[in-house]
This record gives structure tokens, C-alpha cells and sequence, in this order.
């Protein structure tokens, strides 16, 4: 199984913040449609692919959404005025480029301010080369949103670029669905929506596939870079089965599970134990009368920045532990 | 008049019988079916021509208020908030507690015994006390009891340009709006849902959306309104007169783009005013609603007002009738099947 750049990169360019995800999902059906047997898209957007198997139904959630910035005023010089949608730094946003779902690249800049600590997003602006609010209006409506444009790049060891969180958990998910030929179980691969915002997609997704198992793929943190608050979890150390953040502490049964499977298979681990954040699968194990759940971490350093950086080998690790779990045969 | 009757009852959140009485009142010989469920909400039911979609229409019937905490050896009451309440606003207010409405007064220290630092900042909720004027622990404990809720004692007032001042306009404008449209609309199939606990967060709407499961629904709401003299344009919210105001974000939804072209393009057909709700915070019922169940589709629109969450709220009749128009419209499109 060899790195798939060309899909990784396509997954991190594809325009999709949390409640406009249209362009990713139709990108991801577009991938998966040959390898699975039913596709049905929710009312919130939530992409379901089923791949049909005898066993339990297992819902296996990464979210499609990015965060972005929503525009709520345009000034009458064309000048855009936001708001974050999902977990937005304004430092780290200051002089990005961004761009809208209609291809419309614009800058952002800040009033002048005597100091950085005061930066915030509601003295920020986007400037996207209008020449009166006129202009700006014949590209950009209130409600519509944009996010971080960034550059592709990887070496031998990782690849660094925006969206990471959680497109790569969206290509653990593919490559997973194209490497299992005849499941063992009733697989069910959802690409969430508006994760970012609370975990809104795996809610109501959970609920119509009501699922026996759930496994929810998604970026954590690193503890491994210059002085880093201490956190057990570090690139190139193998992919993470997680014990708690702050939705969960998953189903003690299903983690030793995956341990086990990682431990027979040579697969290199590490156990995740996060004080912070939260993923899809909070959102799932609380779902009807309650789901068994768990979640595989692709360790990444610099989390909702345009410098995302993930291993290809914990990349690859965590494909590899995903698809041995799902070939076993449960009894819960 | 029915929006001057729903603001002067008293609904604090998980105390709304009286505001649920005046609602059942009005709408009860206008619906076809109607239930109050197990936590209080209103869930009313339109027949109509035809139901391609459902569509279900609420508003929250609570308000945020104080509850009582302790009573005192002379006979003065503690009390915490229930809801968002900014503790500078409650300083000398009269307030009305529990079903007999017994009047009290907030009381604090005098300007003149206060410390130069305690004029720097608001008074703590518990460096203040209702007065009911009783003489003792035991004459304030025959008038009320420890958990009686407290509403503020507020006028609904016209004045000025066609504004209202009153107490409770987020949401009872929403209650009023929604009764208007069940006593006033034919032929059109939908549900009405009055909420409870919305102001302590969102509790009434799950468990009424989980027993509607509707395809659609439109959250009517009172919302925040600021604008000073000088204030940088986008950071004002909303503006009075300037129309319904159309959520496109807050912290509980992002609202579905497409059905919020929709309502833009009937109100610009029907030439009725329209602003954005230009921020993000906040949240309503919706938050609740399009996560319920298999997810679904919702709208928020609301009318602007001043001073939301305290006991001199203003609104503008305009800005009430341009909503009304609107709603008609949606619904008008809505029994066509086009919306």
C-alpha cells in the first residue's frame, strides 16, 4: 500500500467548512462510489457509504468539514467583515489568503492596533480586490463562507499543508474502504458534517444508522515539539488509539481490542490520552441507548493552522490497525 | 391586546403555565389537534391541503427571571438568576414573586456607604436582596417560599415612533407572531410549538422536535438589537425598523444556506424589509431542533430587540409587521409545495 499523495492533496484542496461541505462530499463519492455498495447523502449533509457485510454494524465517522470564516457585513468599500466558524486563531489568520466556494481569493488584514494582543477577529477584515461594495457584492453574500488557502507539500517522513483535521482522516477512511474486499461486518463509512461546530453531523448520523459499534477518525494533538505541554503523543510513533478527550472515554472493551490487533499485527501504537478537544465519536456513543465506541488519532502538530503536519507512517499505521479491526468478528 | 397580556404574564423558564394558559386560550378552537407533552411544551397541529413536507413553526414561551434562595433574619430574600441575566440591570427593579405575585423591590448598599472600588465595578447578585417590605423571617415566609420564581414587574408601554417597551418580547413576540399565524391562516398543514426552557438551554424544543420529527421549521424569536451613535456597522447585530431579522449563524446552528436564499428571495418578492443577523453569538431552539432525530432543515427569524433580557425591552410594531408579512409569504409558498 503506497502513499497516496495525489489523494491527499485533492482531499486538502477541496473547498468544504462545516455547513457547506457540498464540493467535498461530491469529491469523496467521486473516490469511494466503485467500493461500496449504497451511498445516501442526510439533510444535514452527512455522506453514507455502506459497505454490506453479515456482521455488526459499525459506523466509522471522519468529518469532511474544515473550519472557515463566515462573512456577516460588507463595508462600503467591498471590505468583508467575519466570523469563525469552528476554532479560529486570529493571529494565525492574520495575512492568510483565503478562498470562497466560488473560486474568490481574498487577503486578510487588521485595522491598525498599537498592540498584537488585542488582535481579534472583529477588528480583521477581508480584502478580496474589490473596487466598491458593489463588486464585492456580485461575488460575496452575507452567510457565505471561506477558508485558509494552502499549499501541498511532503517529504520522505511527513506531509505539511492545511485541513489535515480532519481530511486525513477522511483518506484513512478511502484507502480503508478500497483496501476491505469482503467485509466481515456491516460497514458503515459516514463523512460527517460540522464537526467543528460540535459535532453536530455524527449526531443525527448516528441516530439513523444506529449502529452496534462506532470508531470515529480523526487528527490529536503532539506533545513532541520544543517545549510542548506535556502530551504522551508524537509523530512517526505509530497511529493512537485514543483513551479520553474531553466527548469520551471510550469503551474500555473495544480500545484493548485495538491493542490487541496492533500488538499482533506489529502495528506500531500509542495511546492517546487527551485533556481537550473532542471528536465524533462523543457525539455517537451517546446515541439512542448508548454505542460502544471508539477512535484511531492521526498524531498531527499544529492543529487549525495552513501548516497542519501529519507521518505518512502513522498515516499508514492507522489504515492498517482500521482495517484488521474491522475484519474481526464482535460479540457486543 | 394579546402581545401587552403575553408580555405581563409571568413565564420564568420551567414556570410557563401562565403564559401556556393565555396561548391554549387563543389558539384552542383554531387548531385540530392539540397536546401539551409531558415537559410542558404546546405542540398544536394545522390540517392542510396538502403536507409534502412538515413544516413546524415555534417559539419559546419562557423568559429569564430570578428564583429565591434564602430568606433572611429580617426578612429580605436572596435569589440567584435563571437565564442570562446581567446583574448590573437588577439594581432597584420591582419584581413580582411566585403565583401571588407578591411585590418586591431589588435592594442594594446606598452610593453613599459604598467603598470608592465598589462604584468601579457591578454589585455581586449576592450583595443584593429583594425587599417585600415584611417585618421579619416569619412574615416573609407566610407571603413566599424558598424556589418561588421571580419575574420583573414591567409595564407593556407604546411610545414613540410605533415602539413597545415591555418585559419578556424574547420571546412572547415570537408566542404572539405564532398565534397570529394558526387564528389567521387557512389551508396550510403545520405545527405550532410553543417551547419551554429555551433561556436555559434549549430544554423544551429536543424532546418536542423529537415528537414532531418535522422536515422543516422556522424558529421565531426575539433577538439582540445595539446600535450607538459611532459604532463600527458590523459590529451591530440587528437594527430596529430595518425589518426580520435572518439568523445565518450562532453558536447552536449554522443555518442551511439554501433555505436561507429561499426566505431572501420571497421577502424580495414581496418587497418586506430584511436584515441579517450579523452575529454569531448567542443560540436558539434550532440548535436543538436540526440535530434531533435523523437531522433536519431550520430557519431562525426574529424581531429586533433593545434591551433584550431585561425589564425595559423595545421593539418596533414595524419591524412586528414586516414579520407577520414575511411569514405569510413563506407560508403562502409553502401551500403552493415551493418552499
Amino acid at each position: 500500500m503506497n502513499f497516496n499523495s495525489q489523494l491527499l492533496m485533492e482531499l486538502v484542496n477541496t473547498y468544504g467548512p462545516a455547513g457547506n461541505e457540498r464540493l467535498i462530499r461530491e469529491y469523496i463519492i467521486g473516490q469511494i462510489k466503485d467500493y461500496v455498495d449504497e451511498i445516501h447523502t442526510d439533510e444535514l449533509g452527512n455522506l453514507i457509504a455502506r459497505k454490506k457485510g453479515n456482521g455488526k454494524k459499525i459506523m466509522i465517522a471522519a468529518h469532511m468539514d474544515q473550519i472557515g470564516l463566515m462573512v456577516t457585513h460588507i463595508d462600503d468599500k467591498g471590505f468583508l467583515r467575519f466570523t469563525n466558524v469552528g476554532g479560529i486563531s486570529p493571529y494565525i489568520t492574520l495575512s492568510q489568503q483565503v478562498q470562497f466556494e466560488n473560486g474568490t481569493i481574498g487577503i486578510i488584514s487588521a485595522e491598525p492596533i498599537d498592540n498584537i494582543a488585542k488582535l481579534k477577529l472583529s477588528n480583521m477584515f477581508i480584502d478580496i480586490g474589490a473596487n466598491s461594495k458593489e463588486e464585492a457584492e456580485e461575488k460575496i453574500s452575507i452567510g457565505d463562507i471561506c477558508v485558509y488557502r494552502s499549499q501541498y507539500n511532503e517529504n520522505d517522513n511527513v506531509v505539511f499543508t492545511g485541513s489535515l483535521d480532519d481530511r486525513i482522516g477522511c483518506y484513512v477512511a478511502i484507502e480503508t474502504i478500497k483496501q476491505i474486499k469482503e467485509p466481515t461486518n456491516d460497514l458503515y463509512f459516514v463523512f460527517t458534517v460540522q464537526e467543528e461546530v460540535g459535532l453536530r453531523g455524527a449526531k443525527t448520523s448516528a441516530y439513523r444508522i444506529d449502529p452496534d459499534i462506532g470508531i470515529a477518525i480523526d487528527v490529536t494533538g503532539s506533545g513532541d515539539t520544543p517545549k510542548a505541554k506535556t502530551f504522551a503523543v508524537g509523530l512517526n510513533k505509530g497511529t493512537a488509539i485514543k483513551v479520553k478527550d474531553n466527548s469520551i472515554i471510550t469503551h474500555p472493551k473495544l480500545r484493548q481490542i485495538m491493542i490487541d490487533v496492533a500488538e499482533k499485527n506489529d502495528i506500531p501504537y500509542q495511546l492517546e490520552v487527551l485533556e481537550y478537544g473532542g471528536t465524533d465519536s462523543g457525539a455517537i456513543h451517546l446515541t439512542k441507548s448508548g454505542v460502544p465506541t471508539g477512535a484511531i488519532s492521526i498524531p498531527t502538530r499544529y492543529i487549525h493552522s495552513t501548516v497542519e503536519m501529519v507521518s505518512k507512517s502513522d498515516v499508514q499505521n492507522s489504515i492498517k490497525l482500521l482495517t484488521k479491526v474491522l475484519e474481526l468478528q464482535f460479540d457486543f | 391586546m394579546l402581545l401587552k397580556r403575553l408580555t405581563e404574564a409571568a413565564g420564568v423558564s420551567g414556570n410557563e403555565k401562565e403564559v401556556r394558559d393565555i396561548i391554549i386560550e387563543e389558539i384552542k378552537d383554531h387548531v385540530d389537534e392539540l397536546i401539551v407533552d409531558r415537559l410542558g411544551n404546546v405542540i398544536a397541529y394545522k390540517k392542510g391541503k396538502e403536507d409534502s413536507k412538515k413544516l413546524m413553526i415555534t417559539a419559546h414561551m419562557d423568559e429569564v427571571g430570578l428564583m429565591i434562595t434564602d430568606i433572611d433574619n429580617e426578612g429580605l430574600l436572596k435569589f440567584t438568576t435563571v437565564g442570562g441575566i446581567d446583574k448590573r440591570i437588577l439594581v432597584s427593579k420591582p419584581v413580582l414573586i411566585g403565583k401571588n405575585k407578591i411585590l418586591g423591590v431589588i435592594g442594594a448598599k446606598p452610593i453613599h456607604l459604598q467603598k470608592r472600588e465598589e462604584w468601579q465595578r457591578a454589585l455581586n447578585i449576592d450583595q443584593l436582596y429583594i425587599d417585600i417590605g415584611a417585618k421579619n423571617k416569619e412574615e416573609a415566609e407566610r407571603l413566599v417560599n424558598i424556589g418561588d420564581y421571580v419575574s420583573f414587574d414591567s409595564q407593556y408601554i407604546e411610545f414613540g415612533d410605533d415602539l413597545i417597551k415591555a418585559k419578556a418580547l424574547d420571546n412572547r413576540v415570537g408566542c404572539s407572531l405564532l398565534i397570529e399565524l394558526i387564528k389567521e391562516t387557512k389551508d396550510i398543514g403545520f405545527y405550532g410549538v410553543f417551547t419551554v426552557m429555551e433561556e436555559i438551554g434549549l430544554v423544551g424544543a429536543g424532546p418536542a422536535a423529537y415528537r414532531v420529527d418535522p422536515d422543516i421549521s422556522i424558529i421565531l424569536e426575539g433577538t439582540l438589537c445595539y446600535e450607538l451613535p459611532n459604532m463600527d456597522e458590523h459590529l451591530v447585530p440587528t437594527s430596529l425598523n430595518k425589518g426580520p431579522a435572518i439568523s445565518i449563524m450562532d453558536r447552536t446552528t449554522l443555518y442551511d444556506r439554501e433555505f436561507r436564499d429561499r426566505i431572501k428571495k420571497i421577502a424580495e418578492k414581496n418587497n418586506i424589509p430584511y436584515q441579517y443577523r450579523k452575529t454569531s453569538m448567542g443560540g436558539n431552539d434550532s440548535g436543538r431542533i436540526h440535530t434531533t432525530k435523523e437531522g433536519s432543515i431550520t430557519t431562525a427569524i426574529s424581531v429586533p430587540c433593545r434591551n433584550i433580557h431585561s425589564p425595559t425591552s423595545v421593539m418596533s410594531k414595524k419591524d412586528y409587521k414586516n414579520t407577520y408579512n414575511l411569514l405569510i409569504a413563506i407560508l403562502s409558498e409553502y401551500k403552493k409545495g415551493e418552499l
